[in-house]
Parts: structure tokens; C-alpha cells; sequence
């Protein structure tokens, strides 16, 4: 559901082609970190005007879009 | 020298952590005081703060023990200050007593305020700092922590931990561009110490005397301009621990 905004930050981030990166890609084999992705919320909070807390480790790209679909209720 | 920052002091309303707030202050920092119970106090620190040098200052009523209500003041302080730069955990309790009676509650009760304390307001500002890719915290442990001090072992076990959660916090912020130092006070007049007077110690100061809470606000203002300094423990102690 947020898939299409998590990678369009993940490709300004990382300067990596958008339509490279999957649900299922790791944020360790995008070059980010596990402090990267609680940056990559906060960048997140602005794009679409969510405030959500990372509160455990996230793998992948879909781990992050589940883990706030899930805040959202 | 610290215009436009905003710097976080908890246990502000006096002591050390007064003495910082108006150190910051002087220096350009805005400030947010957290208190525990002395609303009077924390409100004449942050009057005198923008009084004297035109920075905004605000007072916070919060038991920085308590996981989730530092989590909302937090949210609180980024609503009136937009962000947090610096934060400095200064916030702590005595319950003094031999090792050998002590109440459990009053063990848990130090290390919770002392020790939790620092790692729930860290918790909660650290985002803050990733987002602005800089912050400086500062936390306020003793040479009790690194000596220990027979009748404290509560408040030495907080402090030595205090030591630990610096360095490691030092160690994992770094790369994101923020730092984390530790302030090592010796026997500071304030407050607190009152029931240090009769500590034997206090005859082995090598310089002789007591300290004076600005004597650790210099070390904080250092600290706060310090940019490639830390995990750093600086000892402000007349030699004490040395």
C-alpha cells in the first residue's frame, strides 16, 4: 500500500533505478541500514503525512510497508 | 555560538542542571526544562533564560522514569520547538543507604531515574537527531560511577551505567553524525550533595574544595561545540578520580 513511496525515497536515497526494487528486496542489499530505515519514516512523515514510530528491525520493503499499514489501523 | 538550536535539560529547575540551561542559553540555545515536581522552580529558571538572553525557554513536568510519558513530552517539545538538538540528561535522584539494608525500592528507584531515565529520553530524541543528521547529548554521571562511593552503590551502579550507555550510544549514532559524551562530576555544592558534607572524601579533593555547578556547565558548553569529540567521560572533580 505505501510500497510505491518507501521506493521512491529508497531511490533518492540510494540513487538506484525505482523500478529495481521489490517488496521482497532487502534494505541491506539497497545499501541501507537498520538507522537508515528509521530515517527513511521520518522521510516518509512528509511524504505522506504519516507519524509512526519504528519499533523493531525491518528487512525488507514490504516488512516496512506492513509495519505501517499495521500503525494505521 | 548556539543560535538556533534547541537543547533539552532535564532535572533543569536547579543544581547542575540550572546551571547548564543558563549556560545554553547564554550561548544561544533554546530551552526546554525538564522537571519532576517543582514547577516554581523550573518556570523562574526559563524566565531568567529569556529574560537575559532572549531565548525561548519552556518548562516540562515529567518523570523521565516513565517510558511513554517522556515519549509525549518529547512530542510536546518537537510541537513548541519545531526539533531538539542538543540534549542533556542531567536529571538524578539519591537514595543513599549501606548495601547491606538497602530497600529494594530504593535501588530500583535510582537506577530507574537515573539510568532508565537517560535511555528513554535518548530513545525518544534520537529520531529527531537522525532526521536533522546532527545531535549532541550529554549525560551528567558522577565520579561515583567511576570510583564507586561506600553508601551509594545504587547511585554508583546508575552512574558506572550511565558510563556504558554513553559509549554505546557514542559508538552507534556516530556514523549518523551524532555524538554522545558523558560529564564526570566530582562533590558539586547543590542540593543534592548536602548529605556529601560529611563525606570522608572530601578531604582527598586535590584541589581542595568543593565544585560549583557552573564549573559542569563549562564542561557541557564544551561539550556542545566539541565536534569531534565522543564517548568521552570528562571528569569535572577538583582531581578526585584521577
Amino acid at each position: 500500500m505505501y510500497f510505491d513511496a518507501i521506493a521512491k525515497i529508497v531511490a533518492e536515497r540510494t540513487g538506484c533505478d525505482v523500478a529495481d526494487i521489490r517488496p521482497d528486496s532487502k534494505f541491506s542489499e539497497l545499501g541501507i541500514d537498520s538507522l537508515d530505515t528509521v530515517e527513511l519514516l521520518m522521510n516518509l512523515e512528509d511524504e505522506i503525512g504519516i507519524e509512526i514510530e519504528l519499533d523493531h528491525k525491518v528487512e525488507t520493503i514490504d516488512d516496512l510497508d506492513q509495519f505501517i499499514q499495521s500503525r494505521q489501523g | 555560538m548556539l543560535k538556533g538550536k534547541t537543547a533539552v535539560v532535564t532535572g533543569g529547575s536547579r543544581g547542575i542542571g540550572r546551571a547548564i540551561a543558563y549556560k545554553l542559553a547564554s550561548m544561544g540555545a533554546n530551552i526546554a526544562v525538564i522537571y519532576a515536581g517543582n514547577a516554581e522552580a523550573a518556570e523562574t529558571v526559563c524566565r531568567r533564560c529569556a529574560e537575559e538572553t532572549g531565548v525561548k525557554a519552556r518548562a516540562y513536568q515529567c518523570d523521565v522514569a516513565d517510558f511513554t510519558a517522556v515519549k509525549e513530552k518529547v512530542a510536546r517539545i518537537r510541537a513548541d520547538f519545531g526539533t531538539v538538538h542538543i540534549l542533556v540528561n542531567n536529571a538524578g535522584i539519591t537514595r543513599d543507604g549501606l548495601l547491606a539494608i538497602m530497600k529494594e525500592e530504593d535501588y530500583d528507584a535510582v537506577v530507574d531515574t537515573n539510568l532508565k531515565g537517560a535511555f528513554n529520553m535518548i530513545r525518544h530524541c534520537t529520531g529527531l537527531f537522525i532526521r536533522n543528521r546532527e545531535g549532541c547529548i550529554i549525560n551528567i554521571t558522577s565520579v561515583a560511577g567511576l570510583m564507586g562511593n561506600a553508601g551509594q552503590c545504587n547511585y554508583s551502579a546508575s552512574k558506572a551505567g550511565l558510563i556504558g550507555l554513553t559509549k554505546s550510544a557514542a559508538r552507534e549514532l556516530a556514523p549518523k553524525g551524532i555524538r554522545c559524551n558523558a560529564i564526570a562530576p566530582g562533590f558539586i555544592a547543590t542540593d543534592m550533595t548536602g548529605s556529601q558534607t560529611d563525606n570522608p572524601l572530601l578531604g582527598t579533593i586535590p584541589m581542595g574544595r568543593m565544585g560549583e555547578p557552573e564549573d559542569v556547565a563549562e564542561a557541557a558548553a564544551y561539550l556542545a561545540t566539541a565536534k569531534y569529540v565522543t564517548g568521552e567521560v570528562l571528569r569535572v572533580d577538583g582531581g578526585i578520580a584521577m
